[in-house]
């Protein structure tokens, strides 16, 4: 039989967890969670804050001790991968980085490339700066540059750690557009989309709805740190779903573009549905 | 707003003129002092290979020598770890005393001074001239020791709590010389009071030999950390995702810190400023990257604590001021402009 009528395999998962849990101070983050990632996949993970989406990115970038052989890295256990050998695999944004020292745009990418030689990784520097747009501030202070600005050097820091480098490569991104403009969070996620065309596997945090729908190939929603919906944008985000997470009163109108939007809608409609919030204060 | 990019000193050219600085801080430290020697007699000595027997030889090379050395030495040590411990407390005020080491040597130093004479004499009789230095050395390290043990809890440690702790044990460490300082006469006064304020005026060869290799120690093996400590810069979880092992970065810091410090205060007592100052100002020159930064804090700490220990026994000479003082007088001002030339800036 020729090579081009072969069934696809499915591709190995770069990563995987079975049925993990986080506790942190004696309280539970996170609760018997499972997925897999696989090569090319751009996740969104969705879910109101203390939901544990950080939590779970944290874990998942070696930060936070998980039980050994409950999370595989391209199907050896986490644990047993070497620090230094993981990094060129698997780069993480935190949420918040804050850089109080006097370091350049170009300083601050170029520490995702250690070892490097000096040529080389100016011009990956200059590539991912072209490609961020960031070239502009390249011997700018970071700390002088705004909130979105910073986001963007540190994304740009972050794809240096994998760029060019053998897969398989695994993105953990918390938040990496939360401060950006609506122009520059289209060209980041059109930028992260096209990393994942060639196989990198993409976990992303993300607040915005519309971004996660238009963007991620799944949907991820977590809720007092389990999943509670999984599948595509059009599964996910679904009003009955949204409000007993959110607690958000909204509808979704299928865009001719194929992908679902979320429309916030007046409280009023459906107050008394709304979970979570005070049912009613005593009087007298 | 500012549009301006930033521009660095070229290392050649940095560097070039941080060792100019260092040559001419040292040819000073040689001919000055109480009994001038003029640069000339010395090279004509040194080309004769010192073979003779006169004042100048002496002076020059049995005080002078072994003065510069131990100044430059300490220079170095202590700019080199205040870099290594403001990249890993994230803190570009922090200052090699804030892990305890000064204060807790100050402790045993002060100790050793007041009850060397009573509740001390065993140990000062079995170690001799070496009483105080070594207890310094060994109250440096073990106050360290301590904020480290606080601050390791559950397999990691904690830079926040090391922080802390290192501040309530320099607390507890000051009240404790304070009431030394109450019990102490007249005489023991006056000598912890020279100490507290450093000198460079007892340096002799056998400071050098024994203090010399903790030092020297620390200024090789500080620049393995360069790498790990800029990443740092970004906080620890970033170095971690960058693949570097966190914990052996915040042990050899610290460890490093200690042993140079330690090393340096119980030879020359406590030296303020320069772990501070000079990291600080040669960030603004060469940027905040440890592989520049680290080998211009060694020259530039030397080349400062040489200069300073050269006023500090020309300007009430034959008397001597205690280098600490010059240190303080020279450095806060210039500290204080700094903040100001920012602020207005």
């Amino acid at each position: 039989m020729p090579d081009n009528l072969t069934p696809l395999q499915p591709q190995p998962a770069i990563l995987e967890t079975h049925s993990i849990a986080i506790c942190l101070g004696g309280h539970p983050i996170v609760e018997d969670l499972s997925f897999t990632l696989r090569p090319g996949e751009l996740v969104a993970l969705l879910g109101p804050n203390g939901a544990g989406k950080s939590t779970l990115i944290r874990a998942l970038a070696g930060e936070i001790d998980v039980p050994p052989d409950r999370v595989r890295f391209a199907g050896r256990a986490m644990r047993d991968w070497r620090r230094a050998d993981i990094a060129r695999h698997r780069a993480v944004m935190p949420q918040k980085v804050d850089l109080q020292f006097p370091m350049t745009t170009r300083e601050v990418i170029a520490l995702g490339r250690p070892r490097e030689s000096a040529e080389n990784r100016q011009r990956i520097i200059g590539e991912l700066m072209a490609r961020l747009d960031i070239a502009r501030f390249a011997d700018r202070l970071v700390p002088t540059l705004s909130g979105g600005e910073q986001q963007r050097v540190q994304l740009a820091r972050v794809l240096a750690q994998i760029w060019e480098r053998p897969a398989p490569h695994l993105l953990l991104l918390d938040e990496c557009s939360s401060a950006l403009d609506p122009a520059h969070q289209q060209l980041i996620f059109r930028e992260l989309k096209q990393l994942a065309a060639p196989g990198v596997a993409l976990l992303v945090a993300v607040h915005d709805l519309n971004l996660a729908s238009q963007f991620a190939d799944r949907l991820m929603l977590l809720q007092s740190g389990r999943v509670v919906a999984e599948g595509t944008p059009g599964e996910v985000l679904v009003p009955d779903t949204l409000r007993d997470v959110y607690g958000l009163t909204c509808r979704v109108e299928a865009l001719p573009e194929g992908y679902p939007m979320v429309i916030p809608t007046p409280e009023s409609e459906s107050r008394a549905n709304a979970p979570g919030r005070l049912r009613s204060m005593p009087t007298g | 707003m500012h549009t301006d990019s930033v521009t660095r000193l070229s290392p050649p050219v940095g560097y070039g003129g941080l060792a100019i600085a260092l040559v001419v801080a040292s040819i000073l430290s040689l001919s000055s002092g109480a009994y001038p020697v003029a640069v000339g007699q010395i090279i004509d000595m040194a080309l004769r290979g010192f073979s003779d027997d006169t004042t100048a030889r002496f002076v020059v090379l049995d005080v002078r020598v072994p003065r510069l050395l131990l100044g430059a030495l300490t220079g170095a040590v202590l700019a080199v770890s205040g870099a290594l411990l403001q990249g890993l407390f994230r803190n570009p005020l922090a200052d090699p005393g804030l892990i305890g080491v000064s204060s807790g040597a100050a402790l045993a130093a002060v100790a050793v001074i007041v009850l060397g004479g009573s509740g001390l004499a065993g140990w000062s009789q079995f170690a001799g001239q070496w009483a105080l230095p070594l207890a310094a050395f060994a109250g440096g390290t073990m106050t360290t020791l301590i904020a480290w043990k606080i601050a390791h809890q559950q397999g990691q440690t904690s830079v926040a709590l090391l922080l802390l702790a290192g501040i309530a044990i320099n607390a507890i460490a000051g009240a404790g010389t304070g009431l030394l300082t109450y019990y102490a006469d007249d005489s023991a006064l006056r000598s912890l009071t020279f100490w507290s304020m450093g000198s460079l005026a007892h340096a002799r060869w056998a400071d050098l030999w024994v203090a010399g290799p903790w030092m020297v120690a620390t200024l090789l093996i500080a620049p393995l950390l360069a790498r790990p400590l800029d990443a740092f810069l970004m906080g620890e979880p970033v170095a971690g995702h960058l693949g570097y092992s966190t914990n052996w970065v915040k042990r050899g810091a610290v460890l490093l810190a200690a042993l140079g410090v330690g090393a340096a205060v119980a030879v020359t007592g406590l030296i303020g400023f320069v772990g501070l100052v000079v990291p600080h100002l040669l960030r603004q020159l060469f940027g905040a990257g440890h592989r520049l930064l680290l080998p211009a804090c060694a020259l530039g700490g030397s080349a400062l604590l040489v200069l300073a220990d050269c006023l500090a026994r020309v300007v009430v000479a034959p008397a001597e001021l205690p280098i600490g003082l010059v240190m303080a007088l020279l450095g806060g001002p210039f500290f204080l402009f700094l903040l100001m030339r920012h602020r207005f800036a």
